[in-house]
C-alpha cells in the first residue's frame, strides 16, 4: 500500500477524502495563525511588562469597543465558512449516488460480514472494485458498532434493529484497515477487518471464483485460512491460551467439561453443532456469547474448519 | 510566635471549634470546602492510578499487565471517577465552597445545612460508585451506551446509581450558590462589581440545577430497563438506543461547561491579580459565561454526528457548536489584553494561568476541527477526540484548578507552598501532559480508534511515546503532593494578602476566622480597581486596626 499521507492524516483512498483533508488543513492553518497571535502576544507582554520590584499601576484602557467588535467578527466569519464547507461535504457523504453497487454489512461481536448482490459473502474482508461507488446497507446483530475506514474518511454507526447507510468510492487499489469505533465489549479492539480494493476485472474474477479452496490446497490448509478470514481467531487461539472462547489446541478427541457439569467427547458432530448452533452446549468457564455461523459458512467450509481443528490435536 | 500570630492561629476556622466531630458536623462553608477537597484529591489520585495503568498497558499491543476485560473496566472507572467524583465537584464544590462567601463578603453560604448534606451525599455516591469495583466492575465506558450497558453482565447498576446519587450533591451545591449569590452579597456589591469567579460560579450553578436532573432520569431509566426488562433503550425489547444518547448528552454536554466555566472564572482572577491590572472587558467576560451556559444546552447532538440522527439535526447542532467557540475565544482575547501594560508577576498560580491559556487554546481549536461535520466523521471516536477533551478538561480545568489551589492555598491553610518546587512540578506536568496527549492528536487523526485494548502495529511508536509522557506527568504530581503536604507542616506563615489582590477574600486573616470577617463587609472598591487602589496600603491600615 502507498505510504504517503501526512503527519496528521493517513493516505487518502476515496473520492471524499480530498475535501475532508482540505477542510482539516484549512482549520489547522487558521488555528495556527490565531494560536501564534495569542502565544506571541502573551510572551511579548510577559517579557515587556514583567514586574520588577513593586507593582506599577497601569493607565491602559479596560475596554475598547472597536477592538472587541473586530476580534468577535473575524472568528465569526471564519467559523461560518468552516461550517458551510463541512455541511456541504457532509451532505455528499450522506447522499448515495444512484448507480452505486450495494453491499449488505452485518456487524456482530466481534466480526464483520458482507453480502454481495451476486450472492457471495465474506467475513472481515470487504472486496470492492476501484472507482465504483459502493453503498453499504448496515445493521447489527447485537450492540452498536461503528464502521470506520480511516483511509476513506468514512464512518457510520451500525445499530441493531435498524439500517444505517453510508457509501464510498475507492480511488486506489490496495488493502485498507476497517475498524470498529463504537465500544462493543471484550473483543472491540480485535474487530478489525480489511477493505480490499481491486480492479474491475479482478473483482469479476473474484466473484466467479467464489471463496472455495485454492487449487491444490488441502482441507486443513483451507481450514487454516478460513480460521483467519472467518474471524474465528478473534476469540479462539491455537496456542492453548484461553481468550473469549476456548482454544482450539488439543481440543479434538478429548473429554471436555461443560457448564452444566456434564462431560462431552469432542468429535466432528460436536464441533459442527458448536459452529452452527453455538448456544447448544457451553464449555465450562466461558460465556455463551458466540453468534451462529449458520448461513455464513458453506458445508465445505465447516468441513475444512473441523479438519483444521482436528489437525491441532497433536503438536 | 507573636501575640498577633497566636491570636490568629486560635481563632482560625481550622481550629475553632476544634475536634474531628466538629469538623464532621460543621456548617462552616470553609470546612465543607476542605472536606470536599479531601474527597476530590483522593478521587484524583484513584483516577490517576487507573490512567497510569491504562497507559502502561498500551505501551505495547501485546498484553503488558492486564487482560481486555480488566482494561475495559479500568477505562470505565478512570472516566467515571475523573468526571463524576473529581472534575465536576473540583472547582465549584471544593474551591468554590471555600471562596464564594469570602469573595462576596458573606459569613457563609445561604443554606449551610444543605451544604453539609451535599457533602455527605457526595461521599455516599462515591462509595456506591467504588462498590461497583468490588461487585465485579462495570465495563461500559463512562457513557453507559445502550444496548451494551443493558446486556453486559458487569456491575453497571451500582456505578450508574452512584452517579445518580452524586447528581443530587451537584444540584444542592448549585441551588445553594445561586441563592448565596443573589442574597448574600456585601452592601455595595452590585452584579457588575462581583468578581468574575462569582459570575462563573453563578453560570455553572444554573447548568447544574437545570441539566443534572436529566442525567438522573436517564440513569434511572437505564437501571429500570436492566432490572425489570422494560424496553426503553434496548431494541431487543422495543426501545431505541439513539434515544439514550440524546438523553445522556443532554446532560453530559452542558456538564462539560460545569467543568470549564468555573475554571475560566479562576483564570480571570489569576490574570488580573498577577498582572496587577484591571481585567479587560469585564462585562464581556461576565456575559460570555452566561452565553456559554445558555448555548451549552443546545449543542448535545454534536456527539452524535455518525449515530444516524437526521442530517438536519446534525446541521443545526454543528452550527450552534461553532457559536460556543465565539464567547470562549472572546475570553481568551480579554485575558491576553489584560496583561497588556500590566505588572506581571510570574508566581506559580500565574504560570498555571498561562499554561491554561496555551493548552485551552489547543483544546478549543481542535474543538472547531471536531465541530465541522465532514471532518468529525473521520475523527469521531478516535484518539483525536480523546486528546481534545483531555486538553480541555485537564489542560483547561485541571490547570485552572491547580492554579486556584495554589492561589488560595495560603488563605486555606495559612501557609505558603514552596515556590521553587511548585515551578519544577509545573514544568514536569506541562511537558508530560503535552508529550502524552499531543501524540494522541496525531494517532487519532491517523485513524486509531479509542477504547482499544490493543492496536495494529502502525500506531505502536505513537502509543509508546504517549505512555512515556504519562510517566513525566505522573512524576510532576508526585512532586506536587510532596511539597504541598510539606507546606502544611513546615511552610512559612502566609500573610493575609500575599498576592496583593483586591478581591474580598484577601481582606481577612490567613486562614480566616470561623465567621470569615471581623467586621461587616461593605464594598469600597471594585474587585479589579488596580488603577486606583494600592492593596498593600489598605492591608497595613487594616492590620493596625486588628492589632489594636
Amino acid at each position: 500500500m502507498d505510504t504517503t499521507g501526512t503527519l496528521f492524516l493517513p493516505p487518502a483512498g476515496s473520492t471524499i477524502a480530498s475535501e475532508v483533508d482540505f477542510q482539516f488543513y484549512f482549520i489547522y492553518a487558521a488555528s495556527i495563525f490565531f494560536f501564534a497571535v495569542v502565544t506571541f502576544a502573551t510572551l511579548l507582554f510577559i517579557v515587556r511588562y514583567r514586574r520588577r520590584g513593586e507593582p506599577t499601576r497601569s493607565d491602559a484602557p479596560t475596554h475598547n469597543t472597536l477592538l472587541e467588535i473586530v476580534w468577535t467578527a473575524i472568528p465569526t466569519v471564519l467559523i461560518v465558512i468552516v461550517f458551510v464547507m463541512g455541511f456541504r461535504t457532509f451532505l455528499k457523504m450522506n447522499v448515495v449516488p444512484g448507480d452505486a453497487m450495494e453491499v449488505k454489512v452485518t456487524a456482530q461481536k466481534w466480526f464483520w460480514s458482507f453480502d454481495y448482490p451476486e450472492g457471495a459473502s465474506t467475513v472481515n474482508e470487504l472486496v470492492v472494485p476501484v472507482n465504483t461507488p459502493v453503498k453499504l446497507l448496515m445493521s447489527s446483530q447485537d450492540v452498536i458498532h461503528s464502521f470506520f475506514v480511516p483511509n476513506f474518511r468514512v464512518k457510520m454507526d451500525v445499530l441493531p434493529n435498524r439500517y444505517s447507510i453510508t457509501w464510498f468510492e475507492a480511488t486506489r487499489r490496495g488493502e485498507f484497515d476497517l475498524f470498529c469505533t463504537e465500544y462493543c465489549g471484550k473483543g472491540h479492539a480485535e474487530m478489525i477487518g480489511k477493505v480490499r480494493v481491486v480492479s474491475e476485472s479482478e473483482y469479476g474474477q473474484w466473484l466467479e471464483a467464489g471463496s472455495g479452496p485454492a487449487e491444490g490446497e488441502g482441507l486443513v490448509d483451507y481450514g487454516r485460512r478460513l480460521y483467519v478470514s472467518k474471524a474465528c481467531n478473534t476469540c479462539h487461539s491455537v496456542d492453548g491460551s484461553a481468550n473469549v472462547g476456548p482454544s482450539f489446541k488439543q481440543r479434538f478427541g478429548n473429554s471436555q467439561a461443560m457448564a452444566d457439569g456434564s462431560f462431552i467427547m469432542v468429535d466432528e458432530n460436536y464441533l459442527r453443532e458448536s459452529i452452527l448452533n453455538p448456544q447448544a452446549k457451553i464449555v465450562a468457564g466461558f460465556d455463551p456469547v458466540m453468534p451462529t455461523y449458520q448461513g455464513l459458512l458453506k458445508d465445505r467450509e465447516v468441513d475444512a474448519l473441523i479438519e483444521f481443528i482436528k489437525s491441532l490435536k497433536e503438536e | 510566635m507573636s501575640t498577633l500570630e497566636k491570636a490568629i492561629a486560635d481563632t482560625s476556622y481550622l481550629n475553632d471549634p476544634p475536634g474531628i466531630k466538629n469538623w464532621l458536623f460543621t456548617l462552616d462553608h470553609k470546612r465543607i470546602g476542605v472536606l470536599y477537597l479531601y474527597g476530590i484529591m483522593a478521587s484524583f489520585l484513584l483516577g490517576g492510578i487507573f490512567a497510569m495503568l491504562l497507559r502502561l498497558e498500551l505501551l505495547s499491543p501485546e498484553r503488558v499487565l492486564m487482560d481486555a476485560d480488566t482494561y475495559n473496566q479500568f477505562f470505565t472507572l478512570h472516566g467515571a471517577v475523573m468526571i463524576f467524583l473529581f472534575i465536576i465537584p473540583s472547582i465549584p464544590a471544593a474551591l468554590g465552597n471555600f471562596v464564594l462567601p469570602l469573595m462576596i463578603g458573606a459569613k457563609d453560604v445561604a443554606f449551610p445545612r444543605l451544604n453539609l448534606a451535599s457533602w455527605y451525599i457526595y461521599v455516599a455516591g462515591a462509595l456506591i460508585c467504588l462498590y461497583s469495583i468490588i461487585a465485579g466492575g462495570a465495563d461500559t465506558g463512562w457513557t453507559f451506551y445502550t444496548p451494551y450497558s443493558t446486556e453486559t453482565g458487569t456491575a453497571v447498576i451500582s456505578l450508574t446509581f452512584g452517579a445518580f446519587v452524586l447528581g443530587f450533591s451537584s444540584i444542592f451545591t448549585g441551588i445553594n450558590f445561586i441563592a448565596t449569590i443573589h442574597k448574600l452579597r456585601a452592601p455595595g456589591m452590585t452584579w457588575f462589581k462581583m468578581p468574575l469567579m462569582v459570575w462563573a460560579l453563578y453560570a455553572t450553578s444554573i447548568i447544574q440545577v437545570m441539566a443534572t436532573p436529566v442525567l438522573g432520569i436517564t440513569l434511572i431509566l437505564l437501571i429500570v430497563e436492566r432490572t425489570f426488562g422494560i424496553g426503553i433503550f434496548d431494541p431487543a425489547m422495543g426501545g431505541d438506543p439513539v434515544l439514550y444518547q440524546h438523553f445522556f448528552w443532554f446532560y453530559s454536554h452542558p456538564a462539560v461547561y460545569i467543568m470549564i466555566l468555573p475554571a475560566m472564572g479562576i483564570i480571570s482572577e489569576l490574570i488580573s491579580t498577577f498582572s496587577h491590572k484591571k481585567i479587560f472587558g469585564y462585562k464581556m467576560i461576565a456575559f460570555s459565561s452566561l452565553g456559554i451556559a445558555f448555548v451549552s444546552f443546545l449543542v448535545w447532538g454534536h456527539h452524535m454526528f455518525v449515530s444516524g440522527q437526521s442530517e438536519m439535526a446534525a446541521m443545526i447542532f454543528s452550527f450552534l457548536t461553532f457559536f460556543v467557540g465565539i464567547p470562549s475565544g472572546i475570553k481568551v482575547f480579554n485575558w491576553v489584553a489584560t496583561m497588556y501594560k500590566g505588572s506581571i508577576d510570574l508566581k506559580t498560580p500565574m504560570l498555571y494561568a498561562l499554561s491554561f491559556l496555551f493548552l485551552f487554546c489547543i483544546g478549543g481549536f481542535t474543538g472547531i476541527v471536531l465541530g465541522s461535520l465532514a471532518v468529525d466523521v473521520h475523527l469521531h471516536d478516535t484518539y483525536f477526540i480523546v486528546a481534545h477533551f483531555h486538553y480541555v478538561m485537564m489542560g483547561g480545568t485541571v490547570m485552572a484548578f491547580l492554579g486556584g489551589l495554589h492561589y488560595w492555598w495560603p488563605k486555606m491553610w495559612g501557609r505558603m507552598y514552596n515556590e521553587f518546587w511548585a515551578k519544577i512540578s509545573l514544568a514536569l506536568i506541562f511537558v508530560g501532559f503535552n508529550a502524552t496527549f499531543f501524540t494522541q492528536f496525531i494517532m487519532g487523526s491517523q485513524g486509531m480508534p479509542r477504547r482499544y485494548y490493543t492496536y495494529v502495529d502502525t500506531y505502536h511508536r505513537l502509543h509508546a511515546f504517549s505512555s512515556y509522557g504519562s510517566w513525566v506527568l505522573g512524576l510532576g504530581f508526585v512532586v506536587m503532593a510532596v511539597y504541598l503536604i510539606h507546606s502544611l507542616f513546615r511552610g512559612s506563615k502566609a500573610p493575609a494578602n500575599p498576592w496583593r489582590s483586591l478581591t474580598m477574600e484577601w481582606e481577612t486573616t490567613s486562614p480566616p476566622i470561623a465567621h470569615n470577617f471581623d467586621r461587616p463587609m461593605v464594598l469600597e472598591h471594585g474587585p479589579y480597581d488596580y488603577d486606583v487602589i494600592d492593596p498593600r496600603k489598605r492591608l497595613d491600615d487594616h492590620r493596625r486596626e486588628v492589632a489594636k
